[in-house]
Formats: structure tokens, C-alpha cells, sequence
């Protein structure tokens, strides 16, 4: 087999064979409907139970308040929409940040489109937000306060637990995007003052097609997938056993493997960050250097682009991805690296490498040795290498 | 997503080994097209001969494959053409050439276009002559040098 470096673990992950292997009886055996009425179907209601509430006691909450959804996306977006619905009446202004995945930013330019006011903070140089800036922001038709934990693209985490904080001492429901934390960080919904929560079962070594919403008891939200009476007749839909199973499955094993991931993690992610700083000139880390998801590198090389480093990584079977504008269809850098201020120029030369548990430190040395070769072949085609050369001769 | 996997092969034979890539002392004409804002920078320099025929063709490019494969291709079409020939080597020739780029990457070709339409321009300007048909090229060349540590 050719040589294959996964670092993209921040787009997906590998199911571990133990969650394949807790999935499968509930494609071919037990694949009966949780919500029949028979006891074929509800044993199976059992378990999903059983593995709710394994899913739950991860972040502090009840079993009562985990609703699943199809993943992340869908969770941000009934969350969004379905608080905005239910709290028309007490008010229009939503506030965000500038540096929120497309499904939260996409749901709040629609939800502008039919009479709401959003407030996009804007974050530091590292990618935090301002809790200062977000309290001046709130107004007294303010409903909902929507900041992601950790940055998808920078791995920056926001100080959550002042934001929840003052959210509350405000009464304003507070929502967190944590499809980039969930499993990887600790999250306690009661300390943080999360009143809803998304995260998705694909970024923790589960399978595509599952996420959930957590809602605490008390938030008023609306509901977005009509017709059944799955997840408390708020989220129509027949029940996906396979993948709520396995989704716990992975919750738990990410949950025992905690701690010790986070320390194996930032020693590798802090040798790619060093070597890569110390090696390759004219390179910059971006995100925060300390504050930042334990499997995230986010880096620019200059007078260079994004996707020709991609497809040379790709040649050397590295798996990276860039925030350059030629990988992501549109002809615009990643909104994210435009947010820390980084100019467009500089925004279009940036690689993302996101580690996991299965990276080892030999693929850290193959990817900064390749890294290099990559860049200085690069450099060498560049007009504006060139030109940088002779003005400093 | 990303249009790697849509390129031709001669779009990724021509990023993966580009031709003529350098620079030359002294070129008969040297232009360069797009901004770095835009994620996309061509130079190209031409050596064209007492006939007015393009001898040699060199190029620089800072952008994704297909700018790089572009560039890689104009240089070679333009390679032993007069330099009205040469002005006549359109974005869709060099697409062509490539057996077609995705859609989004199409504005790469019309760059290729310019940098040779630049180039002849420059040759011209030196040469004081009048190459019928060609137009002086628009200058927006943009870089920044803070948020980089040196070496």
C-alpha cells in the first residue's frame, strides 16, 4: 500500500473497529424500529436509552436533554432556528462571531432574511472573541448568543465558561458549537452555563450521519424536523440505532482516553508546531498558541498558495487541508483567517494539519521534511519570492 | 470541495512538472498579471529575436495548480510563434491545450492570456513598436511582508 499520513482529523475520522463492531448487529439483526411497540423493538429502545445516557454524562447533562440529529450542521441549525422561532416574541438579536462554522453563519444570514438582527463579534489576532465586546453587544431584544468552543479551522477555544456567565447573569440562552470539542475536550454544560450544545458522532471516531443537540430542561426552542414522535416528539425521524450506538460507543472510549489523548496530542502537535517555526522561513502559526484543540496546526507560508502545497502534500501521501480560496470553491480566503486579520494575500497560503491518537511521531518528521522540499520548490516558481530575494540583496 | 481530483492529466503533468519555469537576464519583454489578493500571480518573460519570433519563454507563477499548469502551457504555445501569433494564444487555446479546467479555475487561463499579452507589451515599449491588437496591461501587483517571523 502506498504511504498514507491522515492529519485532516479535524474534517474526519476514522471509525475505530470497536464502534463498527458495537454498530453492525443494528444493521442485520436487531433492526427493528426502537419506536414498535413489540418487544423485538423494545429492547433495542433499551439500549439507545442506555447509550444516551452515556452520551450525556460526558458533558454533565441528562439523557433527557440529548436529542439526535443528523450531525452538526442540522444541531446548529435547529438550534438557531428553532430558539430564534420561539423567542420571537421576546425579542430579534442573535449574537455570534466572525469565525463560526458556515452552518452557524449561513443560518444566521437566513435568519437576517426573515427580520432577525445578528451581531458578529469580532476575535484577536489568536481568534479569541471579547467578553467585554460581547457583553456591550447585548440589547434588551437580545434572545440568543451562539460562540463555537473551538475554531475548525485555527483550534482557538473560547473562554466558554465567562461567555455561559454572561449569558446567564443577562437571562439570554447561550449555544455553543462544539462539533470540534466534543470528546475532546472536557466540556461540563452545569459549570459553563450551556443551555444547548451541537457535536457530531463523525469527529470523534464514530460514524457520519449522527450528532446531537443537547437542550437544557428549561430552553424554549422550536421543532425542527416535523412528523413522528422520535426524540420526544421534537425531532421527527426514525430512531438511528446503528449510529447513536456507535456514537456512544466512541463517546466512551474517547471519554476513558481523555486525558491521556490530550497530552499525547500536544506533544506532537507542539513538535510539527516548533519544527515547522524553527525550519521553514517566513512561516507563521495561526490561532492561538497555548488556547488551542490539542490535535490542531494551522499554518501560513509565505509567497506561496494553498492548494498547490495541498496537491504536493497529497503527492507524498499527506492529507492536509487549506483555507486557501482555490480549495473551497469560492474565489475568498477562509473567513477565519481574514477574522485574525491576516491580509488576503497571506490568508490564501494557509495548511491546516489535524492530528489524532494514531499519528506518530515519525509521521510528524515525514510531513515537516516534506513540508520543506514542498515549500522551497514552491518558493522557487514564486514571483514573489523573487522579487522579495532581490529587494533584499 | 477542492478540484484536485478534477483536473486533466496534462492539468497535473504540466503543475507536477511545469515547463520553462525561471528567470531570464535580460528578456526581450517581461510582464507581470493578477494580485496576490486574488490568490494568483503570473510572470512571464519572452526572448524574441530579430525576426520578431519568441526564442525562449520563461515563466513564474504564485497560485494553485491550474495557474501554475496555465502558465506551464502558455509558455510552451508561445514558444517559436511570431509575436503576433503569439497575441493570438487565448485563454481557450491554452484551456484547450489542457484539455479544460474546472469551471472555478477558468480565470487561471484568462491570467495566462495576460501575462503573455503583458510580456509582448513590455517587448514593445523597449522596441518602441506597435504590435496591432495589444493593450497596455492593468498593474496590481499586491504583497505584504508583517505576520512573518524572519529568519
Amino acid at each position: 500500500m502506498e504511504k498514507l499520513i491522515y492529519l485532516d482529523n479535524a474534517a474526519t475520522t476514522r471509525v475505530l473497529p470497536e464502534v463498527f463492531e458495537t454498530m453492525k448487529p443494528y444493521f442485520t439483526e436487531e433492526y427493528g424500529n426502537p419506536s414498535s411497540t413489540y418487544e423485538f423493538s423494545g429492547r433495542i429502545a433499551k439500549q439507545i436509552s442506555d447509550a444516551t445516557s452515556v452520551i450525556a454524562k460526558l458533558i454533565n447533562a441528562n439523557e433527557k436533554e440529548i436529542y439526535f440529529t443528523s450531525g452538526g450542521s442540522e444541531s446548529d441549525n435547529w438550534a438557531l432556528k428553532g430558539a430564534a422561532d420561539a423567542l420571537r416574541s421576546k425579542g430579534n438579536h442573535i449574537i455570534t462571531s466572525k469565525i463560526e462554522h458556515h452552518a452557524i453563519l449561513h443560518t444566521c444570514e437566513y435568519l437576517e432574511k426573515h427580520g432577525y438582527e445578528v451581531t458578529y463579534l469580532d476575535v484577536d489576532e489568536n481568534g479569541l472573541i471579547d467578553t467585554g465586546e460581547l457583553e456591550r453587544s447585548i440589547r434588551p431584544d437580545t434572545i440568543l448568543i451562539s460562540i463555537m468552543f473551538a475554531n475548525n479551522e485555527i483550534g482557538t477555544i473560547e473562554p466558554i465558561g465567562k461567555i455561559g456567565e454572561t449569558a446567564h447573569k443577562h437571562g439570554i440562552c447561550f449555544h455553543t458549537d462544539a462539533v470540534q470539542s466534543f470528546g475532546h475536550v472536557p466540556i461540563d454544560v452545569e459549570a459553563m452555563n450551556i443551555d444547548m450544545l451541537s457535536a457530531s458522532g463523525h469527529k470523534i471516531n464514530g460514524p457520519k450521519g449522527i450528532g446531537f443537540l443537547y437542550i437544557r430542561k428549561d430552553v424554549k426552542i422550536s421543532n425542527f424536523i416535523h412528523g413522528g414522535a422520535q426524540e420526544r416528539g421534537r425531532r421527527a425521524g426514525t430512531t438511528n440505532a446503528p449510529g447513536i450506538m456507535g456514537f456512544s460507543k466512541a463517546v466512551s472510549i474517547a471519554a476513558e482516553k481523555m486525558n491521556e489523548r490530550i497530552s499525547y496530542e500536544t506533544r506532537l502537535r507542539d513538535k510539527l508546531i516548533n519544527r515547522v517555526l524553527d525550519e521553514i522561513p517566513y512561516s507563521r502559526l495561526n490561532g492561538h498558541r497555548e488556547q488551542r484543540l490539542s490535535n490542531n496546526t494551522n499554518f501560513c507560508f509565505r509567497f506561496i498558495e494553498g492548494e498547490s502545497l495541498l496537491i504536493l502534500l497529497d503527492k507524498k501521501g499527506i492529507c492536509a487541508s487549506s483555507g486557501s480560496a482555490c480549495t473551497s470553491g469560492s474565489l475568498d480566503p477562509s473567513h477565519v483567517l481574514l477574522a485574525i486579520g491576516l491580509p488576503h494575500e497571506i490568508a490564501h497560503g494557509s495548511v491546516r494539519f489535524t492530528l489524532s491518537e494514531d499519528t506518530t511521531e515519525e509521521d510528524i518528521d515525514y510531513t515537516v521534511d516534506s513540508l520543506k522540499q514542498i515549500v522551497e520548490r514552491l518558493r522557487s516558481m514564486s514571483p514573489l519570492y523573487e522579487d522579495f530575494v532581490k529587494k533584499s540583496n | 470541495m477542492s478540484q484536485i481530483t478534477e483536473y486533466s492529466e496534462k492539468v497535473m503533468d504540466h503543475f507536477m512538472n511545469p515547463r520553462n519555469v525561471g528567470e531570464m537576464e535580460n528578456p526581450s519583454g517581461v510582464g507581470t498579471v493578477g494580485n496576490a489578493k486574488c490568490g494568483d500571480i503570473m510572470r512571464m518573460y519572452l526572448d524574441i529575436d530579430e525576426n520578431q519570433v519568441v526564442r525562449e519563454a520563461k515563466f513564474k507563477t504564485f497560485g494553485c495548480g491550474a495557474a501554475v499548469a496555465t502558465s506551464s502551457m502558455a509558455t510552451e504555445l508561445v514558444k517559436g510563434k511570431t509575436v503576433q501569433e503569439a497575441l493570438e494564444v487565448t485563454n481557450k487555446a491554452v484551456m484547450e491545450a489542457l484539455d479544460g479546467l474546472p469551471p472555478i479555475k477558468v480565470h487561471c487561463s484568462l491570467l495566462a492570456e495576460e501575462a503573455i499579452h503583458a510580456a509582448l507589451w513590455d517587448y514593445a515599449e523597449k522596441n518602441n513598436i506597435v504590435i496591432e491588437g495589444l493593450k497596455a496591461p492593468v498593474k496590481d501587483i499586491d504583497e505584504t511582508e508583517e505576520f512573518y517571523k524572519t529568519p
